[in-house]
């Protein structure tokens, strides 16, 4: 049976440069396999080197240590132009002396396709990013969405083994960023191309990827789909970086089975799943749409913290409360605007904050 | 009221401009078409055979300037493109000192920096009579007062104005285009032909411009490197004007000189400026 090959394999790849005279590590080891038609997102902030990562998938940069292999093969010394993989890049990088067809024909134009199959190509894929009617435009005179779109275009164009994407919706307002990013799924499962996505944008990564690699500092730091990313972050960087978490801290207490009682204040109980002697502290997390805010002492069974209002803000969707715990702790809870727009408590009012245990992590 | 703004604004520059363009290049055009002499005075006959003669007496000159000036250029663009190229990309933050560097010349007179070429290439001067006192070169070797040296002072001379404008031009070029080009499968030869030599041709067009005219009209190069053989048209210029003070027919060769490079320029422009270039290199 032929074994299941990865389109993208990353081996213990390390980046380093030289600034100033000192050996900066950019990338500083990271593993990881990337399936045939998977849509796999970097996330993280700037300079984490995600982008340096990609740059080595595109071979725009060796590494200094590690291997790059493509669908099994090794290409760490292969230059870009002989990588079966195309780049969307960030500013879309556009010819400019060029019209929209004769961009998209680029590629296929230096690999010496026939000239019929260039022009049976180019239109189909002109058609599959909608701007059929538009060959003959320049990129100026074509508006922010329509450059992207003819990035896009050039690269799927070649049919590549897999694509990458540097933050290409960054140079794009809110609105047209939210219906690019339902088009770049649609247009995914319409080609099967291995998409790999740069961004600093978290919802975006949660949005559209089927896993995320979480970088920071040159690592990753958790490898998961985006559910369990957002369910369950590995690391406190992750928890906080991804969407809001209130970030805990208390002693354990007891082991109540495989429950750690942890304490904060005197009437604090918070129940949550892990190993960790008695005595020691543990970092814990709890994301804020779990929190029930309540004026009354909650069940038992549940994870329990006493605080009281701060800053209340309606977000229309929903409330956005800050409660601070009595050791000054701050905790952000999200109740849903549901039936009417009342809420549980106003600002200096003393409330109880509930969880179930299970959806609490504590973090490494 | 306030629409007319600008155009006041604009004023001193358009007076500017009729000062010291229109009118002389009016006056100039009057006097080419005049007969006499200096004692007896000029006077205004509407005389166009002066054009004809000159032309017909000058034609010789008016050939070679134009192929001086054109073989010129083109060793400009040979050489001053990859210059320009190699500041734009690889001098890394060097850039300002290397530009420094190609305008230092200019802070010496142009005069005295032709005459200088002219010690370095005399048959017995530094270079060639060192080499010859070696036994490397044989003793009737020569290159003053021949056309090699009045061309290799003209590109001596012009060639920074080559490079700047060009370098300019590479300068804009977006460096994730070029990486682009690469991604997209073409060599490091494609890319340049296929992407960065066409986004350039503006400055390509300007740095010919901007030494192809000069050169073509210069007459100290000529006077001060050439021989009897190497005479240029602004050397007869030169002469006619301050030497035979033949007024008419020096103006009538500065005219004619004049139109016809705004002609080449013209047709020129219309084979380099216009964007057929761009998309037939794109193809």
């Amino acid at each position: 049976m032929p074994e299941d090959v990865p389109a993208i394999e990353l081996d213990g790849v390390v980046k380093e440069y030289l600034s100033h005279g000192e050996t900066v590590q950019a990338v500083k080891g990271v593993s990881l396999t990337i399936g045939e038609g998977e849509f796999f997102s970097l996330l993280g902030p700037s300079g984490c080197g995600k982008t340096t990562t990609m740059r080595m998938i595109a071979g725009f940069e060796e590494p200094t240590k590690g291997l790059v292999k493509l669908l099994g093969q090794d290409v760490t010394d292969v230059p870009p132009n002989k990588r079966d993989i195309n780049m969307v890049f960030q500013s879309y990088a556009l010819f400019p002396h060029m019209n929209v067809w004769e961009n998209v024909a680029f590629g296929l134009r230096r690999k010496k396709v026939a000239e019929a199959e260039i022009k049976k190509r180019v239109g189909d894929i002109l058609e599959i990013v909608d701007l059929t009617g538009r060959e003959k435009r320049r990129p100026r005179e074509m508006s922010g969405g329509q450059q992207q779109r003819v990035a896009l275009a050039r690269a799927l164009v070649n049919r590549p083994r897999a694509l990458l994407l540097d933050e290409p919706l960054g140079a794009l307002d809110l609105k047209l960023r939210q219906q690019m990013q339902t088009e770049l799924k649609r247009i995914q499962r319409e080609v099967g191309i291995t998409f790999v996505y740069v961004t600093h944008d978290q919802s975006e990564a949660l949005t559209m990827s089927d896993r995320i690699a979480v970088m920071n500092d040159g690592l990753v730091e958790q490898l998961a789909d985006p559910r369990e990313i957002y369910e369950r972050p590995a690391s406190k960087f992750v928890a906080g970086f991804i969407g809001t978490s209130n970030l805990l801290s208390g002693r354990v207490d007891a082991a109540d089975g495989d429950l750690l009682v942890v304490r904060l204040g005197e009437h604090d109980r918070i129940l949550v799943p892990g190993t960790a002697a008695v005595g020691d502290t543990v970092d814990l997390t709890v994301r804020p749409e779990k929190i029930t805010i309540s004026t009354e002492r909650p069940e038992a069974g549940l994870s329990m913290v006493q605080g009281t209002v701060g800053e209340l803000t309606y977000l229309g969707t929903y409330n956005s409360y800050a409660v601070a715990l009595a050791d000054g702790t701050e905790i952000t809870v999200f109740q849903q605007n549901a039936l009417d727009s009342s809420t549980t408590a106003e600002r200096g009012d003393a409330v109880w904050l509930s969880w179930r245990p299970q959806h609490s992590y504590t973090l490494s | 009221m306030r629409r007319w703004t600008p155009y006041w604004l604009a004023l001193p520059a358009w007076l500017w401009l009729a000062i010291f363009l229109v009118v002389p290049i009016a006056a100039m055009a009057s006097v080419s078409l005049t007969t006499g002499n200096l004692i007896d005075g000029f006077a205004q006959t509407f005389s166009v055979s002066n054009y004809s003669d000159a032309i017909a007496k000058y034609s010789t000159q008016f050939l070679r300037s134009l192929l001086y000036g054109g073989i010129a250029t083109v060793i400009m663009l040979v050489l001053g493109y990859p210059v320009a190229y190699w500041i734009a990309f690889k001098a890394g933050h060097r850039k300002s000192m290397f530009l420094f560097l190609l305008l230092l010349p200019f802070f010496v007179s142009f005069v005295l920096r032709t005459i200088s070429w002219g010690f370095l290439l005399a048959d017995d001067g530094i270079l060639f009579g060192t080499l010859k006192g070696w036994g490397v070169l044989p003793e009737d070797f020569h290159v003053l007062a021949t056309t090699v040296a009045v061309i290799g002072g003209l590109v001596y001379n012009f060639l920074p104005f080559m490079i700047l404008p060009i370098y300019v031009a590479l300068e804009r070029v977006n460096p994730t285009v070029i990486e682009a080009a690469y991604d997209l499968y073409a060599s490091r030869f494609a890319t340049f032909r296929r992407v960065v030599l066409p986004l350039s041709l503006p400055g390509v067009f300007a740095g010919v411009l901007m030494t192809f005219v000069p050169a073509t009209a210069d007459p100290i190069n000529a006077q001060v490197l050439g021989g009897t053989g190497n005479t240029m048209i602004g050397n007869i210029v030169q002469t006619e004007y301050l030497v035979n003070n033949n007024y008419p027919t020096a103006s009538a060769i500065s005219f004619t000189l004049m139109a016809v490079l705004l002609i080449g320029i013209f047709i020129y422009a219309r084979a380099l400026g216009t964007e057929n270039v761009l998309e037939a290199a794109a193809r």
